[in-house]
C-alpha cells in the first residue's frame, strides 16, 4: 500500500530525512519510534504532502504510483490521513459542519451521494460512539478551546468519518491521561481493518500496550536505525534509544534537529 | 511554498458589462445651471429648487473630507457628468411593457428580473438605472396596504408634502460635503411611506446600476416609517467596468415614528477597479443616517460591502426617542488594492437608548480596510447603552486593518463597552482543511463565513446565502 524509497527531505537548508525506506502493507500496524527531532513527524506531514518540506531525493509509492507530484488534498481524498500532533484550532467553523464538509468532500470524489445536515447527523452519532464524545462537541467550533485530549479524539473521529485507507497516527498518544487514551486506542482499534494500515508515530511504548503493531521501527537522525517486531518496543521501553544511535552522533546534533524540526 | 497565501484573487467582475442604450446625457461640468436643468428635466415643484439651490450654494464654500484613512487622486468634479438617462422611457410608465427591453434584460442579467412573470415573488423591485428608475414593481399591490413604494422623482410629483417635510430632516443640507453635492444633484432614488400600524407585506428592494462612464450617480432615498409601524428594505449595485472612476454620492434618510421599526440592508458589488493597476472603479461615498423619533423605535443597518475602489461609508443612528434601539452590522470585505473606511455613529440622546456595533472586516491582497465608529452619549441619554464589537481577519500579509472607535460620554448612567480582535487565516488551517480533502476556497469561505455569522444571520433569507456566494466569489483564488 505505501512504499517510502530512499526519501531525503529537508526544511529550509537543513537535511531532516537521510535515505528512508518503509514499506506497509494493507492490515499491518507499524509503530514508528525515536528520540525527539529523530524526523519522525517530518515523515508523516511528508506522505500527506506538507509544504513546508521539501523532498530532495527518493520517492513516496501509493498502491503503487508516486503521491509526491499530488496536492495534499487529493491525496487525501485519495485515502491518505494524517492525525494531527498538534490540531489547528479554526474558531467560527462550527465542527459537525466541518466533519460534513470533509465527509461530503470524499463522497463527491468516489461519485457518490452527499449527506444533508439531517442525515449527517444520524451518521456522525454513530462515530461519535468510537471515541465517547459529547454531542457538544459538534456545536463548538473546530477545535477552538478543546483540551489536548479532546483534540486527539476529535482527530480519530475524523478518522472514523473519513475511514481512510492509510492513517498516520502523530504522536496521538501525548498528552492524554490514561482515561483518554484508552479510548483513542479502542477507537483506532474499532477502526482497523484487513484492507486498511495504520503508522503510529510515538516516542513511548504506552500506546503500544492499547494498540498492537504488527512493526517496530526506530527513526534516529533521519535514519531508520533497527526495525523489528513489537518486542522491539519493549527493549526500546528497557534500554533506551542510545544502544542504537551510530557512534559519534552525540545529544548534540539531535537537539539541533529538534529545534529545526520542530512540531 | 506551494500551498501559500500569496497569490491573491483574479475573479473577473461578472456585472462588468455596458448596456447600449441611447443616453440622455448632460454635459459635464456642475454650476448654479447644471443645478436648474436637472431640476427643470424632472419638472419639480419650485420648494425643490430652492432645496437644490440652497445645497449647491453651500456646497461651494466647503472642503473635501480628508480624515479617512483613503488615499485617492483629486477629484475633478467638472469632469463628471451629473445626470444620465437611457431616453426611451418617458417619465410615466404605465406598465413594464413600456420599458425599454433592452433595459429589462439588463436587470435580467444582474439577476433582477422585473417582468410580471419573472419577478422574484415576496420582494418588490424599484430598478435605478444611471440617473432613472426605469421600473418598480408591486407598486399597486403595496398601495393596496397604503405603502408607498415609488420612484423619488414621482414622490416628488405625487406626495410633495411629504418630501418636503421630511427631506433633509435627517441628513441635513449642509451635514457633509458629499451630502451637500448630492442635495444640489441628485436625479432619483427610492421612496417608501409605510402607514401606521402597518407592517409592510413583502420586502422592498432598489436595485442601483450605473452604466455611462463618467457619470456620477448621485441617488435619494427616504424612508418613513409611521407608528406601531415596520418594513424591511434591502439595495444592490453593480457598475460596469470602466477604467476611469465614477462617483457615487448617495444620500439615505430614514425616520422611525414611535415603536416603528426599519430594517436597511446592504450587499455592495460595485466595480472595484483593476486588480493589479487599481485603475477605475467606484468611489462610494454615501451618507446615511436614520432617525428614531418616535420611542421605542428601532433602526437596524446591515452591510455587506465587497466592491467599490474606495468606500466611504458610515450609516448611522440618532435616537431621539425614549428607548429607541439602533443595531449595526457591517461585513466588509476588501482585496487587492481595493480601500474601505467605514463604521457608524451612534448618537444617543433619548433616555435608555441602546445601541449595537457588530463590524467585521475582511482585508485580502494589498487591500487597507478600516473600521471607524463613534458612540456619543449626550447628557439627556440617561441609561444608555452601546455595546460594539470590532473584528478584523487578514488573509496574506501585504494588506491592513485598522480600528478607530471614537467614544464620546456626557452623563455617568451610560455604558460603553468595546470589543475587538484581529486574526488572520493561518497556512496550518488551510492545511488542515485539506488534510480533511477540503479545498482552499472552499476552506477560506468556511473560515469567512464563520467570521461573518453573527451579521449573515441579520440578512433577509435569501440574500445571506447571495451574500456568502458573493464573498466565496470575491476571495476566488486569494488563496491558494
Amino acid at each position: 500500500m505505501l512504499e517510502i524509497k530512499n526519501l531525503h527531505a529537508r526544511v529550509q537548508d537543513k537535511e531532516i530525512l537521510k535515505g528512508i525506506n518503509l514499506t506497509v502493507r494493507a492490515g499491518e500496524i507499524h509503530a514508528i519510534m525515536g528520540p525527539n527531532g529523530s524526523g519522525k513527524s517530518t515523515l508523516a506531514k511528508i506522505v500527506v504532502g506538507h509544504p513546508s518540506f521539501e523532498v530532495t531525493q527518493g520517492d513516496v509509492l501509493y498502491n503503487g504510483e508516486s503521491i509526491l507530484g499530488l496536492s495534499p488534498q487529493e491525496r487525501a481524498l485519495a485515502g491518505v490521513f494524517l492525525a494531527f500532533q498538534y490540531p489547528v484550532e479554526v474558531p467560527g467553523v462550527n465542527n459537525a459542519s466541518f466533519l460534513r464538509l470533509a465527509y461530503n468532500a470524499k463522497q463527491i470524489h468516489l461519485g457518490q451521494e452527499e449527506l444533508d445536515p439531517l442525515d449527517f447527523d444520524e451518521f456522525i452519532r454513530e462515530k461519535l460512539k468510537i471515541v465517547e464524545m459529547d454531542e457538544r462537541f459538534l456545536d463548538r467550533a473546530v477545535n477552538e478551546g478543546f483540551s489536548g485530549g479532546e483534540k486527539k479524539r476529535n482527530e480519530i473521529l475524523q478518522m472514523a468519518v473519513l475511514e481512510p485507507k492509510l492513517a498516520f497516527l502523530d504522536e496521538t498518544d501525548s498528552g492524554l491521561d490514561i482515561d483518554a487514551l484508552r479510548i483513542v486506542a479502542k477507537g483506532v482499534n474499532q477502526l482497523k481493518r484487513a484492507d486498511n494500515a495504520i503508522v503510529m508515530v510515538t516516542h513511548y511504548q504506552r500506546l503500544l500496550n492499547y494498540i498492537q503493531p504488527d512493526y517496530v521501527h526506530v527513526l534516529a537522525y533521519g535514519q531508520m536505525v533497527k526495525s523489528g517486531g513489537k518486542e522491539l518496543a519493549l527493549e526500546l521501553e528497557e534500554k533506551g534509544y542510545d544502544w542504537l544511535l551510530p557512534e559519534g552522533q552525540g545529544a548534540q546534533e539531535n537537539n539541533q534537529l529538534a529545534s529545526v524540526a520542530g512540531a | 511554498m506551494s500551498t501559500s497565501l500569496e497569490a491573491l484573487t483574479n475573479q473577473e467582475y461578472k456585472y462588468g458589462f455596458v448596456t447600449d442604450v441611447e443616453s440622455d446625457v448632460l454635459p459635464k461640468g456642475l454650476s448654479e445651471e447644471t443645478v436648474r436643468q436637472i431640476s427643470a428635466k424632472k419638472n419639480e415643484p419650485e420648494f425643490m429648487l430652492a432645496f437644490r439651490l440652497n445645497a449647491f450654494r453651500h456646497w461651494q464654500k466647503m472642503t473635501e473630507p480628508d480624515w479617512a484613512n483613503v488615499h485617492y487622486p483629486a477629484i475633478n468634479y467638472q469632469d463628471i457628468s451629473y445626470y444620465a438617462a437611457p431616453k426611451k422611457p418617458e417619465a410615466k410608465k404605465a406598465s413594464l411593457d413600456e420599458v425599454d427591453p433592452e433595459l429589462l434584460a439588463t436587470f435580467d442579467k444582474l439577476g433582477i428580473p422585473l417582468s410580471e412573470q419573472k419577478r422574484l415573488s415576496g420582494v418588490a423591485v424599484d430598478a435605478v438605472f444611471d440617473s432613472v428608475s426605469v421600473a418598480t414593481t408591486f407598486k399597486k399591490d403595496l398601495l393596496k396596504h397604503g405603502v408607498i413604494f415609488c420612484s423619488f422623482s414621482e414622490a416628488l410629483q405625487e406626495y410633495p408634502d411629504l418630501i418636503q417635510q421630511y427631506l433633509g430632516s435627517v441628513v441635513p443640507v449642509t451635514d457633509n460635503y458629499f451630502s451637500a453635492l448630492n442635495s444640489a444633484v441628485f436625479s432619483d432614488g427610492s421612496f417608501v411611506y409605510i402607514p401606521k400600524n402597518t407592517i409592510c407585506p413583502m420586502e422592498l428592494s432598489t436595485y442601483f446600476r450605473i452604466n455611462t462612464q463618467d457619470s456620477g450617480q448621485f441617488e435619494r432615498t427616504l424612508i418613513i416609517c409611521e407608528s406601531d409601524s415596520k418594513v424591511s428594505y434591502l439595495e444592490g449595485c453593480t457598475a460596469p467596468k470602466f477604467d476611469t472612476n465614477q462617483l457615487h454620492a448617495a444620500v439615505v434618510e430614514l425616520v422611525a415614528m414611535d415603536r416603528a421599526e426599519i430594517k436597511y440592508s446592504t450587499v455592495q458589488n460595485w466595480f472595484a477597479g483593476d486588480p493589479k493597476t487599481g485603475k477605475g472603479g467606484i468611489y462610494n461615498f454615501v451618507t446615511k443616517r436614520g432617525k428614531c423619533q418616535g420611542e421605542s423605535s428601532r433602526i437596524s443597518w446591515t452591510q455587506v460591502e465587497t466592491g467599490s475602489a474606495i468606500t466611504w461609508k458610515y450609516p448611522s443612528c440618532i435616537l431621539v426617542g425614549d428607548n429607541s434601539v439602533g443595531e449595526f452590522y457591517s461585513v466588509a470585505l476588501t482585496n487587492h488594492l481595493q480601500q474601505a473606511d467605514t463604521g457608524t455613529k451612534m448618537v444617543h440622546i433619548g433616555k435608555n437608548t441602546r445601541s449595537r456595533i457588530i463590524s467585521k472586516g475582511i482585508s485580502a491582497g494589498k487591500s487597507a480596510n478600516s473600521y471607524r465608529g463613534q458612540v456619543s452619549m449626550k447628557k439627556s441619554a440617561v441609561g444608555a447603552r452601546n455595546y460594539t464589537q470590532c473584528d478584523s481577519m487578514l488573509i496574506g500579509s501585504a494588506c491592513s486593518a485598522n480600528t478607530f472607535p471614537y467614544v464620546d460620554v456626557q452623563n455617568a448612567s451610560a455604558r460603553v463597552e468595546h470589543e475587538a480582535s484581529t486574526s488572520k487565516i493561518s497556512e496550518e488551517q488551510l492545511f488542515y482543511f485539506q488534510q480533511r480533502g477540503i479545498g482552499t476556497e472552499e476552506a477560506v469561505s468556511a473560515i469567512i463565513n464563520g467570521f461573518c455569522k453573527e451579521v449573515f444571520s441579520e440578512l433577509p433569507g435569501e440574500f445571506a446565502v447571495e451574500a456568502t456566494r458573493l464573498l466565496g466569489l470575491k476571495l476566488e483564488n486569494s488563496v491558494g
